[in-house]
């Protein structure tokens, strides 16, 4: 007979999913300094809702009190992976960190959700993620309602787990991949890197790509786009579910191997901090983990490579007449930490007024995933971040993370205001068109 | 607790502000106290003062206890609901309901952040001074209920010296008002005072009206190095002799120069016996006078270095020391206890002394910091209450601290209250007869002792 599964048994298994985190959750000196910070409290005045709440939940399950239920899940899941809980922590608590290993957990013990199991799914399979995307770009005007002048669309049929009035990027109809030859050679090369598009500039933000090679270009560098390239696994990742994220990061590491370059480039905060997090995410595999540093050593941010790198030319810039704000992602201010160069970049560009506006570094309330299902809350937040930018009156909201871009494109049309988001590098891309154009 | 307690506490305040899954309570079962937790049954949180008059009336009559929270970053166990009950939570009131310009007073909810009071009163060039380490993230409820203090102390004050008046809800759901606006009140028993730093054992507080001083208009920072502790001391005591109060006039201990130094590399002398930061504020000519003569009193006391800072950039570097204090001895081990034994300021390098002896006698890391100018220290034990043994160690030291701290003539607490972190110590202080005049007071307000029951006064 087969012997019956108690409630003690279960508690003893999620015990064993959080073990080795019992040091780490005991620094948690339950300070509260992290409610300062978290976007999600300062909406919710929950205790679950910061980290030191989700924390104290994981010790519960460590000292037997809760099991891992559905709302343990729930919990877990109110995350923006902002970091900002973190960098404030006086204990040095990686609170983000200890809740995806949360999430983790509640993978393990409970399984994924259903429909993130069948995205997850689509994502494992580059040739068949590439192929719905295609096609959803291809019918992309049938699926989405463009608004006229900006790089945005209001899905019009209610796709599972978004909301029906927001506004998203449309989906290209054709990824940038398939518009450029893998190798784009220029005459005398300095450098030889290789592009990290990512899905969100691959599949929507084409315009990005676009001005990245065209300012690598401009600067004498020749860029690779290895055709057989795909998602980084951070959307993975940050569910919870770190197999299939592993398996996609090796992926990316022999995709990026067979190509002999200097650096490797992204262009949004969160994919070039997964490439540099590579190491951590395969830290048990001796093999693996040596080949994941030896890309994330050549890693940069376009900005950071612009700047500490390559030192961009500035006798060819022309002028771009605008107010520009910054808003400093998540994952680059907290995660890469590269805040000068983005700001350097619009500072060299001649006729463009840069004003920072309050809390630059504050989360949009985007948080990948996160806003899909957690809209209302999500737009609570961004509205915050909203306010701030009208205040600075700029017509232009420069930012480097393409979940950002949409996310507050999104809030700005849900304000009835006008300004446009785009990605700092677009503006360098102006600039030396404009130069051309002298 | 009964499901039909649940429902009556849901018709009061409605369904979605009553909370009852487990996770949820869970995390009301902690504030910032290592070593307390218990869960409440019920989690309630009001929207006005009304409500919980009624929730008030309804558990005096069903004897359910009732624990109010703010932010439950208090450092005594105060919102710990260590018999179960209800956790009234306060997030709702967060209101500032009017800055008063012409008589320089606020009037704000409870749930109001004291961080946020300050950045709508600094518009106006005013400031509400008690300035806890948690200002970002403490309450004003919760500040006033715990006479909270902080940094600028020694010249400022605490929490009571800017409460003016209160709205308050008794155990039986009464609602008083106490005090006002007016500078001068003295009307009747001081009922203000009496709430302010009750800790939520008396009643509810809903609304507060607190003072607002005009913010300084010109500050300077200084830092000395003494290889000698009771040159520090008479340092501290010859600043006020020269009739200087600094705004902030703070110490560190060798224990926490060393860990901070191998923490933050702010380079600071690991041979030191202690560092001082002072900051003066005022007016711009009456700080450079002060700043001048507080450097005379440093260097004629024996300071080793001595440092001005000429800039903000200069200022913050000064005081990296001391904000890396905490934070530094907290990494060093998993449990932190943040004490505030007080004492006279003259007995400060006495009171220091005497925990550096307890610490080596009994084998545990004490670092101590704090508010050298008003006598307020916090040594700091840091230790792992997952080690049985070594938590035995622990809680005597801490006996034989308190112990000392009152034979000096000193005082448990100095701005954290008490709750049920420094309950054992109560009588020592205060001695039957005080403890038996506080129980009365606790028992004519409460008679069914539903508020906060078990703390500040004990069982009674
Ligand atoms: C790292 C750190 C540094 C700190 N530094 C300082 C410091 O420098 N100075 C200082 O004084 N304190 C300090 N504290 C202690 C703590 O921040 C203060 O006690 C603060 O005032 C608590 O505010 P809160 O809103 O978190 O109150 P809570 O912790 O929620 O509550 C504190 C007490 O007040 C009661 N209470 C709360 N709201 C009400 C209300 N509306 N009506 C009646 N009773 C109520 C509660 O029942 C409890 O007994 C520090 C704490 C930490 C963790
Ligand atoms: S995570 Fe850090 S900041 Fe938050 S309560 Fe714990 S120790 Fe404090
Ligand atoms: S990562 Fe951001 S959203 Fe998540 S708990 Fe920390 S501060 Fe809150
Ligand atoms: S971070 Fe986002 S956009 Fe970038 S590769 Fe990963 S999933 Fe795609």
């Amino acid at each position: 007979m087969t012997k019956q599964i108690t409630a003690g048994d279960i508690n003893a298994h999620d015990k064993e999913l959080l073990n080795d985190l019992q040091d780490a959750l005991a620094n948690c000196m339950k300070c509260g300094n992290c409610m300062a910070v978290c976007p999600i409290y300062k909406e919710t005045s929950k205790e679950s809702s910061v980290a030191r709440g989700k924390i104290s939940l994981m010790e519960a399950v460590l000292n037997g009190t809760l099991p891992i239920t559905a709302g343990f899940d729930t919990i877990m899941a109110k995350c923006l992976n902002c970091k900002s809980c973190t960098s404030k922590c006086p204990c040095g608590v990686k609170a983000d960190e200890l809740i995806l290993r949360g999430r983790h957990a509640a993978v393990k013990a409970r399984g994924l959700h259903p429909i993130k199991k069948n995205v997850f799914r689509l994502l494992r399979n580059r040739q068949l993620f590439d192929f719905a995307l295609k096609m959803g770009g291809t019918f992309g005007p049938l699926t989405f309602k463009k608004i006229p002048g900006k790089m945005a669309a209001v899905s019009r049929f209610p796709m599972p787990g978004m909301d029906a009035k927001r506004a998203t990027a449309p989906i290209s109809s054709s990824p940038l991949r398939s518009q450029h030859p893998e190798v784009i050679k220029v005459a005398n090369p300095k450098f030889r890197v290789a592009f990290f598009t990512g899905c969100t500039i691959n599949y929507m933000y084409t315009d990005v790509g676009e001005s990245v090679i065209n300012v690598l270009k401009e600067n004498d560098v020749e860029v690779v786009i290895p055709g057989t390239q795909h998602c980084c696994g951070t959307p993975v990742y940050v569910s919870g579910d770190f197999d299939l994220a592993k398996e996609m990061a090796k992926k990316t590491i022999e995709t990026f191997e067979k190509f002999n370059v200097d650096y490797v480039i992204g262009a949004c905060g969160s994919c070039t901090e997964a490439l540099k997090e590579y190491p951590h995410w395969l830290h048990d595999d001796k093999e693996w983990h040596a080949r994941a540093e030896k890309i994330a050593k050549k890693t940069y941010e376009i900005s950071e490579f612009l700047v500490d790198v390559l030192d961009f030319r500035k006798d060819t810039l022309g002028p771009v007449n605008a107010t520009v704000t910054m808003h400093d992602p998540c994952h680059m201010v907290r995660g890469l930490k590269v805040t000068k160069q983005p700001r350097d970049v619009l500072k060299a560009i001649p006729g463009l007024n840069f004003v920072e506006m309050k809390d630059c570094d504050r989360c949009c309330g985007s948080g990948g995933s996160f806003s899909l299902a957690n809209y209302e809350l999500s737009r609570q937040i961004n509205d915050k971040k909203v306010a701030n930018i009208a205040n600075t009156k700029a017509d232009i909201v420069a930012t480097s993370c393409g979940t950002c871009r949409m996310h507050i494109q999104d809030g700005i049309l849900q304000n009835n205001m006008n300004q446009d988001v785009v990605h700092t590098v677009q503006l360098l891309d102006r600039a030396y068109q404009a130069g051309k154009r002298k | 607790m009964q499901n039909t307690h649940i429902e009556a506490l849901k018709k009061i305040v409605g369904q979605d502000h009553v909370l009852t899954s487990p996770e949820d309570l869970y995390t009301y079962s902690y504030d910032a106290t290592p070593g307390h937790a218990h869960m409440p049954e019920v989690v309630v949180i009001p929207g006005n003062t009304q409500e919980i008059s009624e929730i008030m009336k309804f558990a005096n009559e069903n004897k359910i206890p009732v624990y109010t929270r703010g932010s439950g970053t208090n450092l005594s166990a105060g919102t710990v609901p260590t018999k179960g009950g209800i956790v009234l939570l306060m997030a709702r009131f967060n209101k500032i309901i009017e800055v008063d310009l012409e008589n320089l007073v606020a009037v704000v909810e409870v749930g109001v952040v004291v961080a946020d009071l300050n950045d709508e009163v600094a518009k106006s060039g005013l400031i509400y001074p008690p300035d806890p380490g948690t200002v970002a993230t403490a309450t004003m409820g919760g500040t006033i209920s715990e006479n909270a203090g902080g940094l600028r102390g020694l010249k400022y004050g605490v929490s009571k010296h800017y409460v003016m008046g209160l709205e308050v809800v008794l155990a039986n759901g009464d609602i008083l008002k106490t005090g006002g606006k007016n500078v001068k009140d003295v009307s009747g028993y001081d009922m203000t005072k009496l709430f302010t730093g009750a800790e939520g054992t008396l009643g509810v507080l809903t609304r507060a009206i607190v003072k607002l001083v005009p913010a300084p208009e010109a500050r300077k920072s200084m830092m000395a190095i003494f290889k000698d502790l009771d040159d520090a001391g008479k340092a501290v005591s010859g600043i006020i002799a020269a009739k200087i109060i600094p705004a902030t006039l703070e110490i560190l201990d060798n224990a926490t120069i060393r860990t901070v130094e191998d923490y933050a590399k702010v380079g600071l002398p690991l041979d030191a016996e202690a560092v001082l930061l002072i900051e003066v504020d005022g007016i711009p000519e009456v700080v450079e006078k002060e700043a001048v003569k507080v450097m005379d009193v440093l260097k004629s006391n024996n300071a080793a270095e001595v440092q001005i800072a000429k800039t903000d950039a200069e200022r913050d570097q000064l005081w990296a020391a001391r904000r890396a204090a905490l934070p530094a001895l907290a990494k060093l081990r998993p449990t932190t206890y943040v004490e505030d034994a007080t004492v006279p300021r003259s007995k400060v390098p006495a009171f220091l002394k005497a925990v550096n002896d307890i610490a080596k006698r009994n084998n545990v890391t004490i670092g101590t910091f704090g508010h050298a100018g008003d006598g307020n220290m916090h040594p700091t034990i840091v230790c792992d209450l997952r080690n049985k043994e070594e938590m035995e160690r622990v809680y005597k030291a801490m006996d034989e601290m308190f112990k000392a701290a009152v034979e000096l003539n000193g005082t448990l607490s100095g701005e954290h209250g008490i709750g049920l972190g420094k309950l054992p110590w109560m009588e020592l202080q205060h001695g039957p007869q005080g403890m038996n005049a506080m129980k009365a007071i606790k028992r004519a307000l409460d008679p069914n002792l539903i508020l906060n029951p078990g703390k500040l006064v004990g069982e009674c």
